[in-house]
C-alpha cells in the first residue's frame, strides 16, 4: 500500500487535536474504578470533579486541560507499506503545526536556553517522531499523544547495580511516587522501565505510562512486577491531587528490555490523570480513527 | 470547614479568618501567570502596569485565540481553554509577589512548599488549591480576558480575567501554619515501610 502523505498531514493536525479533547475510554474506566473504591471525602470529591469536567470537554467540543503538551507521534509501519520516510515526518511535523496555528492551540515549546516559542509546538526534535516496524500487513499506525508537563517534570532514572537487585528497582518506584506528591496532577499511571541502556531505559518508562489501563507487560516478569506494585500503590495515600486518599495512580505500568551483566536501570515517568492519546490507522480500506 | 464568597480585592482581615479545609469562590477579578512571566519580573526587573493589591493569582498560562479588540474581547484575546498548572516551580516567587505586589492569594495545583507558607504567615496569605487538568470547566468560570502585559512573553504574558463564580476552591496552605500538603506528604512517608514490606523488599 502507498501512503498518501497529504492524508498524513491532516490526520497527525485532527490528531492532536483528538488527543487533547476526547480521554480514551479505558482511563474514563478507570476513573469510575477509582471513585468506586475511593474512601476519603476530600478524594472522592476531587474525583467527582475530574469526572465532570471530561463531560464539560466533550459537550463544549474543548480542551480537557490546558496543557497542550510536548507533542509525540509513535509510528508503527507494518509491512507492505510504502512510503518515503523522510516525507513521512514532514508530514507530520507539518500537521502538527497547522494543528496549534489553526485550532488555535498554546504552543507549549521553546527553546532549551533561549526559551523563544515559535508557537508551532515544535522546535529541534520535536514534535517527538519514534518509528517503528510491524508484522501487520498493510496497516500504518500513528498513535498521537500530548505529553504534559506536571507529569513529564516527574520522571526519574536510577542506574542501579546488579547486588541491589529487583528491591532496588520496587524501592526506587514506591520513593518516586512519594516525591511526585501531588505534582505530576495523580491519580497518575506510573510507568516503570526496567533494563535496558540508560536511554532505553527511560523510553521504556514513557512507553509504560502511556499504554492503555488494562494492558499487560507482554514480559511476564514485567507483568508480575506491575501486578504486585499496582496492589499497594494506592496504600501510600498521596491520593488525588495530592490531597490524601485512595487514588494516587490508577495503575502501574512496567516495560523491560534486557541489560548488561552490570547493570540494573530502572527508570519511572509519570503520565497525569488527563492520560490523552489518539490513534489514526490506515489500510487499503481507508483511514480510522481510535485511541 | 466554612465557605467564603470573595468580591476580588480582598483585605489581610479576609485572608487571616481562612483555614485549611475551608472553601473559597472568586468573583470579579483574577490574574493569570506563570513560570516565564516572574522570572521576567522578579529576576530581570520587568515591571508591570496591573495593581494587584489585595488580589489573586492563578498558576497558569493559557490557550487564546486572536481575534482584535471589541467590546466582548478588550484585550483582543478570546478565551479557548484555560486551567493551571503545577505551583512547586514558582516557589521562591511568593514572598516577592506578596512583598511587591500586594498579592494575597495564590491560586495553583499541587502545593507550595515551606518558604511559601511562611511568607502566608508574615504577610497575610493563602494557597487555594484548584483540580489541576480541568481546564475546560474552569474556563466556564471565566468571562473575559479583559487586559493583558507583558504580552512578548505569550502565552506566558500577564492576563487579567474578569471571573464569575471561581470556584469552589479549596484552602489547602492558610496564614497560621496550616499545610494539607504537608499533613499528607508525612502521612505517605509514613506509609513507605509497610508498603516496601508488603513488597517482600528487604530493609
Amino acid at each position: 500500500m502507498k501512503v498518501d502523505l497529504k492524508q498524513v498531514e491532516e490526520a497527525s493536525k485532527e490528531l492532536y487535536i483528538r488527543a487533547l479533547k476526547m480521554l480514551p475510554p479505558d482511563i474514563k474506566a478507570g476513573f469510575q474504578r477509582l471513585d468506586r473504591a475511593e474512601t476519603n471525602a476530600t478524594g472522592k470529591a476531587i474525583l467527582g470533579t475530574m469526572i465532570r469536567n471530561i463531560t464539560v470537554a466533550e459537550d463544549n467540543t474543548n480542551l480537557l486541560c490546558q496543557d497542550t503538551g510536548i507533542p509525540i507521534y509513535n509510528v508503527v509501519i507494518g509491512s507492505g507499506i510504502e512510503v518515503d520516510g523522510h516525507a513521512l515526518k514532514q508530514a507530520i511535523i507539518s500537521g502538527c503545526t497547522r494543528a496549534t496555528q489553526e485550532h488555535p492551540l498554546r504552543s507549549s515549546v521553546v527553546h532549551p536556553t533561549t526559551r523563544k516559542n515559535l508557537h508551532t509546538s515544535g522546535g529541534r526534535h520535536v514534535p517527538v517522531i519514534n518509528i517503528d516496524f510491524s508484522a501487520q500487513a498493510e496497516t500504518l499506525s500513528i498513535e498521537m499523544i500530548p505529553k504534559g508537563s506536571g507529569s513529564e517534570n516527574n520522571s526519574w532514572l536510577k542506574m542501579a547495580i546488579p547486588a541491589d537487585g529487583i528491591d532496588a528497582i520496587k524501592t526506587f518506584v514506591i520513593d518516586c511516587v512519594l516525591e511526585a506528591g501531588g505534582k505530576s496532577c495523580p491519580p497518575v499511571i506510573v510507568g516503570v522501565g526496567v533494563g535496558g541502556t540508560a536511554d532505553l531505559c527511560v523510553h521504556l518508562s514513557k512507553v509504560a505510562a502511556t499504554r492503555p489501563l488494562g494492558s499487560q507487560c507482554d514480559d511476564p516478569e514485567g507483568a508480575t512486577l506491575e501486578a504486585e506494585l499496582g496492589a499497594v500503590v494506592n496504600k501510600l495515600g498521596v491520593g488525588a491531587q495530592g490531597l490524601g486518599g485512595d487514588s494516587t495512580a490508577f495503575a502501574v505500568h512496567v516495560e523491560t528490555a534486557a541489560t548488561h551483566i552490570t547493570m540494573n536501570p530502572v527508570a519511572v515517568n509519570m503520565q497525569c490523570h488527563s492520560a490523552r492519546r489518539a490513534r489514526a490507522t490506515f489500510t487499503p480500506q481507508g483511514l480510522t480513527y481510535g485511541y | 470547614m466554612a465557605h467564603y464568597e470573595f468580591d476580588m480585592p480582598v483585605t489581610e482581615e479576609q485572608i487571616r479568618k481562612l483555614r485549611i479545609n475551608d472553601t473559597v469562590t472568586l468573583h470579579q477579578t483574577l490574574y493569570g501567570i506563570r513560570d516565564a512571566t516572574q522570572i521576567h519580573m522578579f529576576d530581570h526587573n520587568r515591571k508591570t502596569r496591573f495593581d494587584m493589591r489585595g488580589h489573586a493569582v492563578v498558576h497558569t498560562a493559557p490557550n487564546v485565540k486572536w481575534v482584535g479588540e471589541t467590546e466582548a474581547h478588550p484585550s483582543g484575546y478570546a478565551p479557548i481553554c484555560i486551567g493551571t498548572t503545577t505551583s512547586a516551580r514558582m516557589e521562591r516567587f511568593t514572598r516577592p509577589l506578596m512583598e511587591q505586589y500586594g498579592v494575597r492569594i495564590i491560586i495553583g495545583k499541587g502545593g507550595l512548599f515551606a518558604a511559601s507558607a511562611k511568607a502566608f504567615a508574615d504577610l497575610g496569605g493563602v494557597y487555594l488549591a484548584i483540580i489541576g487538568g480541568t481546564a475546560a470547566l474552569e474556563t466556564t468560570w471565566i468571562e473575559q480576558i479583559e487586559e493583558v502585559d507583558l504580552d512578548d512573553l505569550n502565552p506566558e504574558s500577564l492576563w487579567k480575567f474578569r471571573i464569575k463564580g471561581f470556584g469552589p476552591l479549596l484552602v489547602a496552605m492558610d496564614s497560621h501554619g496550616g499545610s494539607l500538603y504537608t499533613a499528607v506528604n508525612t502521612a505517605a512517608k509514613d506509609q513507605r515501610a509497610g508498603v516496601l514490606a508488603a513488597l517482600g523488599v528487604k530493609s
